[in-house]
């Protein structure tokens, strides 16, 4: 063998024979001189130590859980503060739903939206959808960057592209759903002008261009008038949900729940009608709802003018006699209030609406209910030139055609024509944030920034302004479409400059109030909203109705012996633009309680009559054919559905939407009808419904429907009786001792809490809760509640803190109970918010093996989750049913990744709120009252040395809530809202008496003592109804 | 005046001496596993692993596994858990109560008795831990231990902490009391046996010397631990009834359930002792010491026991409609017609109406029928608590949370694993342990055996 004459050093000191090195060359650890002796030994003492010490350490560090390494900041970023939340006002705006908002962020991150409490229109208040679209900033299937053919480009490739073959390519037209931003349009414009006049072609998925079209015959203007709930005594609907889907729900939310909300002072409320066909929102919480057929909307409006106008001394219409239940009573009720009274449809038939418009204005409403001098403009789309658009397309008319964030492939009725003319374009660009159903198909994808990255402004009503900024830095290679507007015109200004620039020439003269731009800017800015009072003017009629309503008599029918299809929207996936989101896909429909679908809503007496039952989730899938088109739906038996028509929601049936909402429902919008000039939702001839034998099982979370007339749950009663009695429904259970009868609170093993600083309370109003569920999405992002998909929501395992419990009435005696299981074919609808009821009592905590559930001093409920073992009687014990367990971990798991994003991705947990532990397998969690909310306002206020006032703290439900249905407070407060709501006699004990004769515990009886109070459900009725 | 008594019905049949008690049981520790004996074993520990795939499932993924949720809390595991301890009863009774009853019937019966209550009370104790969601902390946080979590101590106001230390303290005695009547018989088998055998069973008999003082010993310890074992019979399961009972849930919230539960308990405990002691003595060839009498007197305390339960069951419809609590009203008119009348009904008719054929003596004599009948009572003793638990948790008060119980695989993996688990350790026992107690045998034989009076 070779000799290896290699020498191999230690390092550089060996070979430089450095003194400290040979002095110390034959230890094996050189550099542990400390403990050891001068000459390089251990002594036995220092070896034990040494010994001792690694051992401890070895094993100290054994028990550690692994490192994970974060970067600190080298320099602090202005602003971002560990942990202190930062809030942006902002701007949300999606085809054609508009909320101003304040985007709550941490360390840089978005992670809640609330309503912008400055903006008249919405003040404060969001929806579900709005609530949601954090999350949609986060989606992992957002594009990237810039995609020239289907593959990933540059922007300077794809500018070049587009500017070379916009200058060629003949007529350039751009698609869009209502643009609520006077900037954008103007950037817009400023593009079109440098290509020849390109044209914006707006439409909207959910139209409303009925109204705009019959404002523009009857009143020569073509817009879209202000409704003004709040100022109506009586409200009558014809299959407006207004709600919950139709044109501002937020707004409307609150201005009707203005009206609803009584008390001994204000014992008065508006009274609703609604006539419709399928059990909407707004319908479940009328006080009248008559079902009646698509095909006779037409002539009940008719009827209901004919009846006004024979009051007002008005011709009647000439019109085909139809039977309409309440509809005299309404037009009593309508004439009795007039100038203050509402007559709204929901139908996209011009003719219909301009018998609307002609009914309001005998009703005086003109200028007072309803003001066409100060229109909306959330939907300004155009039906008649989109269908022209789409005949253009088709003929290879159009030569360049840009998408700007709109989907109309998916969500318009002609989106398969739509799909097959855009390969007949010379260019095809879309500005989507997603590879969505058209921005597969175009050439070029230019992928705009998700609204909480941009700059904008709207201008969702005359005379209203907001902006929206952006709340984090831009995740992707993604550009501000309105700047690939400007970069393609030319312009080298970016569109932050632009629109600044835009504000100061236009609104900064008028609303600058003397203060220099830069004040007016940064206080727009800072407030997100800036408003002009307006004042409604009335603007004439320039035509009469008979016209439209001859043409109405003529399209309309009174007996229509076919089946008939209503197509609606719901209240969580609205036009299925988020139908990506999960928080929205598992937020239960409001009526059907349905999660992950849409399903053909049928009556209760077809579905018996076609032998359909539904039991639990079982039910059977049907085919629907409409006009030749064929569509395989599950069936949904709806109490209140009109008996002959059919409900199917739009917004499912999604293909390239990403993987939570591909594949979920069918899409409803290749069922709609266009050949009229307007998209029509309500589809009366040529609908044939034929039951398969295919098993199908729809996910609700709640399968039992009716409240078995349990008066304990659901207490109510109508106006009238309220009047002569502020207790009127109320339950009072009484409990037989020592020879007396006492309420069930004077009867206790517990000695009680004591609460000496904050008590906690909650009160909810029946009569203001219409169901929405805006408040459980707001509380399943505020504290990070894990989605769990159709098949965990089949099995009953939502995860849900808060739920909105719906109750059906029964026409059964109090003493059927099998009866009592079915609902009414028309049904009286309760809604009742239920969380976590913070028991005084509380039935949980005493069976709690590990006391991983105890009572705080301030009357919450608290879960310690690190302490749970998981054995589940708490709730089992619980009689309300509000507490979730972790069954599976929902959290890094694959198996929930599809559906749980928030907690799975990398970038969908960005999302969370870090004041909020993630909780693990095995756990049980539930409604905490946002105790982190709690906290962080008791700190602020200890450090600000000061007691914490009412209303500082909320939580997010009631935050959440568009007619403030929820008020959290401090019962201890004799002058918070909460104890003044519920006339708190005596706000120093722990059990808190209250003075208003609405409030109740549900469960009284069993006298767990909660800490949240339900007001009864009055009904503005007539007594003997009721 | 004089008084006559009839002649009793002989114990032991077959005029045994000594010696024949002592052949017949050993014979079956000392002699080779016969094929008989290893198919069941095999079968039994085929059950067991093939629930022990559900039971894997279960640790590993969560919960989730189970048909359980958001409503229904507990389902099959907690039904699983009171039917195992409700079996556990038997043992401790025959050998504790019988023995204080100087009923000397028993003493052909205890000791196999014993066995299944304790394998029974293992099955049993095994829910509580596995049913957690976190069962690797819950199976010492739900101990008083002396920690360092902080001021972290458990609740006492829980039921379930009441069951921990029911369970445990049941266990424990009844462990001790089996052991030390098996110490006597562990010393026969030593002094027959050699080599390997010798030393095991002579450090089991812990150096049994027969003496007199030894006997008088072991018979205060047997008095002593017989005391302390009694109102253990009547504990464990009151105390496992105070789950439900101290809920605030219509259909758990009940005051008889105590009585109840000890009478359903016995009832099931003796049901489970037939089906076994009949499969023993035909196995074994014991049929002279587990004779017909001692069948028959078990029939006896079924009857008992299934009349109480009956009584008990239509109480609580009484009280339901007399105490006018709606929710309670429900609760038990759901049970009788609402989605589970089936398992309403299975209960009813296999506890309530089938032990009441054992007023006829040709069907409580009958080895067939009281074997098929041991049977039934076990499933209606299932049922009843599958009634109690699901049916009162899938509709309470808010009709809006009211939902449905399905088992899955694993629910019916993780009952099997149980099962798998007491049969194997039921045929380890009947190999290798002596299943008839010899001592206690022989200590009757004189008065009690046929021959006796030859």
């Amino acid at each position: 063998m070779k000799e290896n004459k290699k020498t191999y050093w230690k390092g550089l000191e060996q070979l430089s024979n450095d003194p400290e090195f040979v002095k110390h060359a034959d230890r094996e650890f050189p550099e542990l001189p400390s403990t050891l002796s001068e000459d390089g030994s251990a002594t036995r003492r220092d070896f034990l130590k040494v010994m001792g010490f690694s051992l401890a350490a070895a094993s100290l560090a054994a028990c550690e859980a692994p490192v994970r390494k974060a970067i600190p900041y080298v320099n602090k970023p202005v602003d971002i503060n560990p942990s202190i939340p930062n809030y942006y006002a902002s701007t949300f705006a999606s085809g054609g739903d508009y909320a101003a908002v304040v985007v709550k962020t941490r360390e840089g991150r978005p992670i809640k939206i609330d309503g912008n409490e400055l903006s008249p229109i919405n003040k404060g208040k969001v929806n579900a959808i709005v609530e949601a679209s954090v999350l949609s900033l986060y989606d992992k299937q957002r594009v990237t960057g810039p995609m020239v053919g289907g593959s990933k480009s540059d922007w300077k490739t794809v500018d070049t592209e587009i500017k070379g073959k916009l200058t060629s390519a003949g007529a350039v037209k751009i698609v869009s759903n209502t643009i609520l931003s006077p900037s954008t349009q103007k950037a817009i414009l400023e593009f079109g002008a440098a290509f020849g006049g390109a044209e914006v072609i707006m439409y909207d998925p959910i139209s409303n261009y009925g109204i705009s079209k019959a404002a523009e015959t009857f009143y020569g203007q073509a817009v879209i008038p202000s409704y003004h709930f709040d100022k109506a005594k009586t409200i009558v609907s014809f299959g407006a949900d207004f709600l919950g889907t139709w044109i501002s729900p937020i707004e409307f939310a609150g201005a009707y729940a203005k009206t609803r909300k009584i008390s001994k002072d204000k014992a008065e409320m508006s009274r609703h009608y609604q006539f419709e066909s399928n059990l909407s929102l707004t319908g479940a919480n009328a006080d009248y709802r008559t079902p009646i057929k698509a095909s006779q909307s037409g002539l009940a409006v008719l009827a209901l003018y004919n009846s006004i106008a024979s009051k007002a001394g008005v011709a009647p219409v000439s019109a085909p006699k139809v039977e309409i239940a309440n509809l005299d009573k309404a037009a009593n009720d309508l004439w009795a209030a007039k100038g203050a009274s509402l007559v709204v449809s929901g139908s996209n038939d011009p003719n219909v609406q301009v018998v609307v418009n002609a009914i309001n204005e005998m009703l005086g409403n003109n200028g007072a209910t309803v003001d066409f001098s100060n229109p909306v403009y959330f939907r300004k789309g155009n039906d008649a030139r989109m269908n022209q658009f789409v005949a253009e397309l088709k003929g290879g008319q159009v030569g360049a055609v840009i998408f700007y964030n709109c989907n109309p492939v998916y969500d318009h009725a002609k989106g398969a024509e739509i799909a097959e003319g855009i390969s007949k374009a010379k260019l095809s660009i879309s500005t989507n944030g997603t590879l969505d159903e058209t921005s597969s198909l175009v050439q070029i994808v230019a992928p705009d920034h998700h609204f909480l990255e941009s700059w904008n402004d709207f201008e969702p009503k005359k005379g209203h302004y907001s902006l929206s900024q952006p709340t984090i830095s831009p995740l992707f290679d993604t550009r501000q479409a309105q700047d690939s507007f400007l970069t393609w015109a030319g312009s080298t200004t970016n569109y932050y400059d632009y629109l600044q620039a835009n504000w100061n020439a236009t609104l900064f003269p008028t609303l600058g109030n003397g203060a220099t731009f830069q004040e007016f800017w940064d206080r727009s800015l800072f407030n997100g909203v800036v408003a002009v009072e307006s004042v409604p003017t009335v603007v004439a009629p320039i035509v009469d109705a008979t016209l439209a309503a001859a043409e109405v008599g003529k399209s309309y029918k009174a007996d229509n012996p076919g089946a008939e299809l209503v197509i609606y929207s719901k209240v969580g996936i609205g036009n299925g633009a988020f139908a990506n989101n999960p928080w929205l896909q598992e937020m239960p429909d409001p009526i059907t309680k349905a999660t992950w679908d849409n399903y053909l809503t049928v009556s209760q007496k077809w579905a018996s009559d076609n032998g359909v039952t539904m039991v639990e989730e079982h039910t059977k899938k049907a085919q629907i054919t409409v006009n030749g088109k064929s569509l395989i739906v599950p069936i949904l038996v709806q109490p209140g559905q009109a008996n002959g028509t059919f409900g199917l929601a739009l917004g499912y049936g999604r293909t390239k939407a990403g993987r939570v909402a591909d594949g979920v429902g069918v899409n409803a919008f290749d069922l709609l009808d266009a050949t009229k000039g307007f998209v029509n939702f309500d589809i009366t001839t040529g609908v044939e419904v034929l039951v398969t034998e295919d098993a199908y099982k729809i996910a609700r979370t709640q399968t039992h429907q009716t409240f078995m007339a349990r008066e304990n749950v659901i207490q109510e009663s109508t106006l009238a009786e309220y009047k002569e009695d502020a207790s009127a429904g109320r339950y009072k259970p009484e409990i037989y001792k020592d020879g007396e009868f006492v309420k069930p609170s004077k009867i206790s093993l517990w000695s009680g809490h004591k609460y000496s600083q904050h008590h906690w309370g909650l009160a909810i109003d029946m009569n203001s809760c219409i169901g929405c569920g805006a408040c459980t999405v707001a509380c399943q992002v505020e504290n990070n509640v894990a989605v769990v998909g159709k098949q965990e929501v089949l099995n009953r395992r939502e995860m849900a803190w808060i739920r909105i419990d719906r109750y059906y009435s029964s026409d059964a005696s109090a003493d059927d109970l099998s009866g009592l299981e079915v609902a009414s074919e028309n049904p009286e609808v309760t809604f009742q918010p239920m969380m976590c009821q913070q028991c005084n009592n509380a039935p949980c905590e005493t069976v709690c093996p590990v006391a991983a559930t105890t009572h705080s001093s301030e009357g919450l409920n608290q879960m310690t989750y690190n302490r749970c073992i998981g054995t589940r009687y708490c709730a089992n014990n619980c009689p309300y049913k509000v507490r979730r367990f972790n069954w599976f971990k929902y959290h890094d798991n694959k198996d929930f990744a599809g559906v749980n994003v928030a907690q799975n991705d990398d970038l969908g947990k960005m999302v969370l709120n870090p004041d909020v532990t993630v909780r693990v397998r095995g756990v049980m969690e539930k409604c905490s009252m946002c105790v982190q909310r709690i906290q962080a306002g008791k700190l602020t206020a200890k450090r600000e040395k000061r007691k914490l006032e009412d209303g500082e703290v909320n939580v997010a439900c009631a935050v959440a809530c568009p007619t403030d249905a929820l008020v959290f407070g401090d019962m201890n407060d004799p002058n918070s809202k909460v104890s003044k709501l519920l006339k708190i006699e005596e706000t120093d004990s722990a059990i808190k008496e209250v003075g208003e004769e609405r409030a109740y515990h549900v469960l009284e009886e069993i006298n767990v003592s909660p800490n949240v109070w339900y007001f009864t459900k009055i009904r503005n009725k007539e007594k003997n109804e009721a | 005046m004089q008084v006559t008594s009839s002649v009793r019905q002989p114990l032991v049949t077959g005029g045994k001496t000594y010696h024949d008690v002592t052949y017949d049981v050993a014979r079956q520790v000392e002699g080779k596993p016969t094929k008989l004996w290893f198919l069941a074993f095999l079968t039994a520990a085929g059950v067991l692993a093939l629930g022990s795939i559900a039971l894997l499932a279960t640790l590993w993924e969560g919960i989730g596994m189970w048909g359980l949720n958001k409503t229904v809390g507990w389902a099959w595991d907690i039904t699983n858990f009171v039917w195992w301890v409700g079996i556990g009863h038997a043992g401790t009774l025959i050998s504790a109560v019988l023995l204080l009853f100087r009923q000397k019937w028993r003493t052909s019966i205890n000791r196999a008795a014993e066995a299944m209550t304790i394998f029974a009370v293992i099955c049993a104790a095994m829910f509580p831990v596995i049913h957690m969601g976190r069962p690797w902390l819950g199976a010492y946080w739900a101990l008083p231990l002396p920690n360092t979590f902080g001021s972290l101590w458990v609740n006492f106001n829980s039921p379930l902490l009441w069951d921990v230390f029911a369970i445990s303290t049941y266990f424990s005695v009844s462990l001790v009391f089996w052991y030390i009547g098996l110490i006597p018989d562990f010393a026969t088998i030593r002094d027959r046996a050699t080599g390997l055998r010798k030393t095991i069973y002579g450090a089991l008999s812990f150096g049994w010397d027969g003496a007199a003082k030894t006997w008088m010993r072991y018979e205060s310890v047997s008095l002593i631990l017989a005391g302390l074992a009694t109102p253990l019979v009547l504990s464990v399961h009151t105390i496992v009834s105070f789950d439900f009972a101290t809920s605030v849930i219509p259909g758990w919230h009940t005051t008889i359930f105590p009585p109840y539960f000890v009478a359903g308990a016995i009832f099931s405990g003796f049901a489970m002792v037939l089906t076994l002691m009949i499969i023993t003595r035909k196995v074994f060839k014991l049929e002279d010491y587990i004779t017909i009498g001692h069948i028959e007197l078990m029939n006896i305390v079924i009857i008992i026991t299934g009349s109480i339960v009956g009584i008990a069951y239509i109480t609580e419809f009484f009280i339901a409609w007399y105490s006018g609590v709606e929710a309670e009203q429900y609760a038990f008119i759901n049970r009788a017609t609402g989605p589970y009348w089936w398992a309403y009904w299975s209960m009813m008719t296999c506890n309530v109406i089938s032990p009441q054929l054992f007023w006829f003596k040709k069907i409580r004599t009958s080895i067939v029928a009281t074997f098929l009948l041991s049977l039934v009572v076990n499933i209606g003793m299932w049922f009843e608590r599958f009634v109690i638990i699901v049916t009162s948790l899938h509709r309470d008060y808010l009709p809006s949370s009211w939902a449905m119980f399905y088992p899955t695989w694993a629910d019916v993996g993780v009952y099997l694993f149980t099962f798998g688990l007491f049969f194997t350790l039921f045929f380890l026992f009947a190999k290798f342990f002596p299943v008839i107690n010899m001592a206690e045998v022989k200590s009757v034989l004189k008065s009690s055996s046929d021959k006796a009076h030859n």
